[in-house]
């Protein structure tokens, strides 16, 4: 029974229930998206928290001094790229190649795990040369921010080499599927996340 | 005990034997609260209820047993809280002309503390919770919420929360910052102990369940309701849970990232809302406003929806003014965002900003005045039966309002600055949300407990307890308006003048009837219970209700409707009746459910290991949970084998009796 049959029947005694079985729509698109909104809205305040307290260097370094756009650019492409592979996970996913499926889902891991390597190298660095999350609000502010990125990338790779386990155990069920989705869409989202720290961080940093 | 040191520290991180409290009245309370929980182990135990209990209640995914269970965690945290509102009120009442009272500042500052905390997150929270789990999926005709185990892992994560809380009573320490935990004196210098920390973890935990709930009521309400009810044929219940829900998601992460910062602060060293190197206190009065004032919406609007079912049961007629009542309420909603500075005007933001604020503080009061005449003109010429329910909602007419007016002064910037930071404010307080929040509660206790075990609560006890609230309401909080206007602040334990003491007495006594109240309410509980066979509901539809809840039986059967309702109008089940719906008796058939998991109540145990580890710095333990929890998450994703059917035989036996049961009421 469609909405607009329901909405016609205007007799007397219409049906007041379902003869057939009830399927509602599947909420797990919904779902994911509202949460990821409200992952969002943690970024939303880390950046405004970048925002307010990013000029606060407490004469310590400031982003000029400590930057390096060359790895911050390879670093970005190692994030961008794992985004088209999972693009192409997806693909090979609706085609229904599971082995197919699998190698591209690894190959995101890789870039995933590259640009992890690349963030802890970044760190190591700073925190080698003094410029610590304790130095200045500005700092706390930029390791909190990138950090809680990187930790999502981390979470998403756990996320990921369980869902390959699942994949090659189970096949390309429904279910499967469904995850896939989800942690594609997590997976974009990151990228997107990351655009705004690259952006608002790291080019207003050194070049604004 | 251990001749090393540093092995000990390594093993207990900073938890020694001085961490157990030496005051008399925590050293009573311990023991109490020991002697207690062995009774109700051993009566578990004698009755042989750990397994019922642990296939039946904690692993269960029904959104009703769920909700019964939220609401029973609220009762009992409600018991904590007004043990503390009691204290405070005994010890303002005697702390005068050099008296110190009976505690002393430290233990007074923990109990204002843990009061704010818990009657909020562990009260106020669980309690709408409790009903939006229970009442919406009914009311829109689902047979669960859209994710059912979440709805599990989400109850047990508060109640996690919880149990933190209740364990920095015994050991360790409270937060003693107020309920806000501002820094810089919640910052690791002015609050070095682990008072501040069981405040976050407690909230962070918490907090997990409460933003996964939302999410989980939000998708529930958007695509599971039965087929007809559009969004403007949902009932006004369903409408303010929407409301609530979309406030929680878009603020309860912002209150987690403010607390992450604030744990950066204290466990890092970092300077977020430090003094020196660049950190910024004001931040995080901004931030957990941000959060706080919708917070305060999240918890009445619910309440709004219950009186508005009420009323409108009550008044034997459709609500007044339904479309209104939905744009108010989504009014609410939005302008609830633009209003947080209104609780620092005082922060010295400029004369424009203020204005801004003020401004639209004031707004919020006209979509509220709305609701009000709405629930006054459905009143009017109504068939009004005066059940207990309605009392709690006149009541909260009366009350609200003049809360709703203190709000107004308040948020008047100039007049703000005279009243900031009063008794005033307190009152002012106390007004709206035991007025507005606890009332529709106790009103949504009364309408829908027959609902959910079958018989109503004793009406002579209810009122008991509604006017015992009421009245001692008036007694508790008008004499602190009076104070308030005199310039006394909050948070003092003691007072140099005597002449104030009067007012301080008249308070107490206003707790102590309050008191009586509760009391009341608890022999209600009791008393119903034994006259369960007299107050029997057997049709399901004890008020003559007018929504879909009521279309089923009481309590209703695990999958809610046999038969999913098909819907023509808001107040759908008054629709059917008037026009003739006849219960089908036939055409049964098997019915897909969700199936048990003790995952949620596991998670949620390791959460509270986990968050003892954090808060005491025993690092080792830390991180065995945390892996713990990893691990767990990730070897219940490998079950799934999720769903079973309820055979069509037994589908036909429920239905069956029912059916038996209503062709002897008529007889």
């Amino acid at each position: 029974m469609t909405m607009s049959e329901i909405n016609t029947q205007t007799a007397e005694k219409p049906e007041f229930y379902l003869t057939e079985d009830h399927h509602p729509e599947n909420s797990t698109n919904l779902g994911f998206w509202l949460y990821l909104m409200s992952d969002c809205l943690i970024f939303a305040v880390l950046f405004a928290t970048y925002a307010v307290v990013g000029r606060n260097y407490a004469a310590g370094p400031s982003p000029a001094d400590l930057f390096d756009l060359k790895l911050v650019a390879i670093n970005t492409a190692m994030l961008l790229f794992s985004s088209i592979t999972y693009g192409f996970a997806m693909l090979q996913m609706e085609r229904g190649a599971k082995a197919e499926t699998l190698f591209w889902l690894g190959i995101t891991g890789l870039f995933g795990l590259a640009f992890l390597g690349l963030e802890l190298y970044e760190f190591y660095h700073l925190i080698h040369e003094g410029a610590t999350p304790q130095r200045s609000a500005f700092l706390s502010a930029f390791f909190t921010l990138v950090g809680t990125h990187g930790l999502h990338v981390t979470f998403g790779i756990i996320w990921l080499i369980t869902l390959m386990v699942q994949v090659s155990k189970r096949g390309l069920i429904p279910e499967n599927r469904r995850r896939l989705m989800c942690l594609s869409m997590f997976w974009h989202f990151l990228d997107v996340v990351w655009i705004g720290v690259f952006s608002v961080v790291y080019l207003m940093g050194v070049v604004g | 005990m251990f001749s090393n040191p540093d092995l000990a520290k390594w093993i207990f991180g900073r938890l020694t034997l001085d961490a157990i409290p030496h005051e008399p009245i925590v050293i009573m309370t311990f023991i109490a609260v020991v002697l207690g929980g062995i009774a109700v182990l051993g009566l578990i135990t004698y009755m042989k209820w750990w397994v019922p209990l642990w296939r039946d209640w904690v692993t269960s995914v029904d959104h009703k047993k769920i909700g019964i269970m939220y609401i029973i965690l609220a009762i009992i945290m409600l018991f904590r809280g007004f043990a503390d509102a009691i204290m405070m009120r005994i010890q303002q009442a005697i702390a005068f002309n050099g008296n110190e009272g009976y505690l002393n500042s430290h233990h007074y500052d923990q109990i204002f503390t843990a009061h704010g905390v818990i009657m909020i997150f562990f009260v106020a929270m669980p309690f709408v919770t409790g009903f939006m789990n229970y009442v919406v999926p009914l009311q829109i005709g689902a047979r669960d919420v859209s994710f059912p185990f979440l709805n599990n892992f989400s109850f047990w994560m508060t109640t996690a929360g919880a149990i933190i809380i209740m364990i920095s009573l015994f050991v360790g320490e409270f937060a003693r910052t107020g309920w806000l935990a501002y820094p810089p004196l919640s910052g690791a210098d002015y609050s070095p102990g682990v008072g501040v920390d069981y405040y976050i973890w407690g909230l962070q935990v918490a907090g997990v369940g409460t933003t996964l709930s939302g999410i989980n009521l939000i998708a529930t309400i958007v695509k599971m309701r039965a087929p007809g009810m559009s969004f403007m044929k949902m009932p006004v219940f369903t409408w303010t849970s929407l409301c609530t829900n979309i406030l929680i998601v878009a603020t309860f992460p912002i209150l987690t990232a403010t607390l992450v910062l604030l744990s950066l602060d204290r466990y890092v060293g970092t300077n977020f809302f430090t003094n020196d190197l660049g950190g910024n206190p004001m931040m995080y009065v901004n931030l957990i406003w941000i959060w706080g004032h919708p917070e305060v919406y999240i918890l009445v609007l619910p309440a709004f929806g219950i009186f508005s079912e009420v009323v409108a049961t009550f008044s034997g007629k459709r609500l007044f003014g339904y479309a209104s009542m939905v744009y108010a309420t989504c009014v609410i909603m939005v302008l609830s965002y633009l209003v947080w500075l209104h609780h620092f005007f005082t922060m010295g933001s400029g004369a424009s900003v203020n204005a801004f604020f003020g401004i639209t503080t004031m707004i919020i009061s006209i979509p509220t005045g709305a609701k009000m005449f709405n629930w006054l003109f459905t009143m009017y010429r109504g068939r009004i039966r005066y059940e207990v329910p309605m009392y709690w909602t006149v009541g909260f007419m009366v009350t609200f309002v003049i809360g709703g007016m203190t709000g107004v002064m308040l948020a008047i910037p100039p007049a703000d600055f005279v009243l900031h930071n009063s008794l005033f404010l307190i009152a002012h307080f106390h007004n709206v949300i035991i007025g507005g929040v606890l009332f529709g509660l106790m009103a949504g206790v009364t309408y829908w407990f027959p609902k959910a075990f079958g018989y109503k609560l004793d009406p002579f006890w209810g009122k008991m307890s509604f006017w015992f609230w009421q009245i001692g309401f008036f007694f508790a909080f008008m004499p602190l308006y009076v104070l308030g206007l005199m310039g006394i602040t909050r948070r003092v334990s003691q007072f140099e003048d005597p002449s104030l003491q009067i007012w301080f007495i008249i308070a107490a006594c206003g707790a102590g009837m309050i008191a009586i109240g509760i009391a009341s309410f608890v022999i209600q509980l009791v008393v119903s219970y034994f006259k369960r066979e007299q107050l029997k509901d057997v049709t399901g539809d004890p008020w003559n209700g007018r929504t879909l809840e009521w279309a089923t039986s009481s309590p209703p059967p695990d999958y809610n409707f046999a038969l999913t309702p098909v819907v023509y109008d808001h107040d759908s089940w008054d629709d059917m009746k008037a026009r003739g719906y006849v219960r089908p008796t036939e055409g049964f058939r098997k019915i897909h459910m969700p199936k048990n998991t003790g995952t949620g109540a596991i998670l949620s145990g390791l959460s509270v290991v986990l968050a003892f580890a954090l808060i005491w710095y025993i690092w080792w333990l830390a991180i065995v949970a945390f892996v713990g929890i990893i691990a767990v998450s990730i070897a219940h994703t490998f079950n799934y084998d999720r769903d079973f059917y309820i055979p069509v035989e037994e589908v036909i036996a429920t239905e069956g009796k029912r059916t038996e049961l209503l062709a002897k009421q008529v007889s």
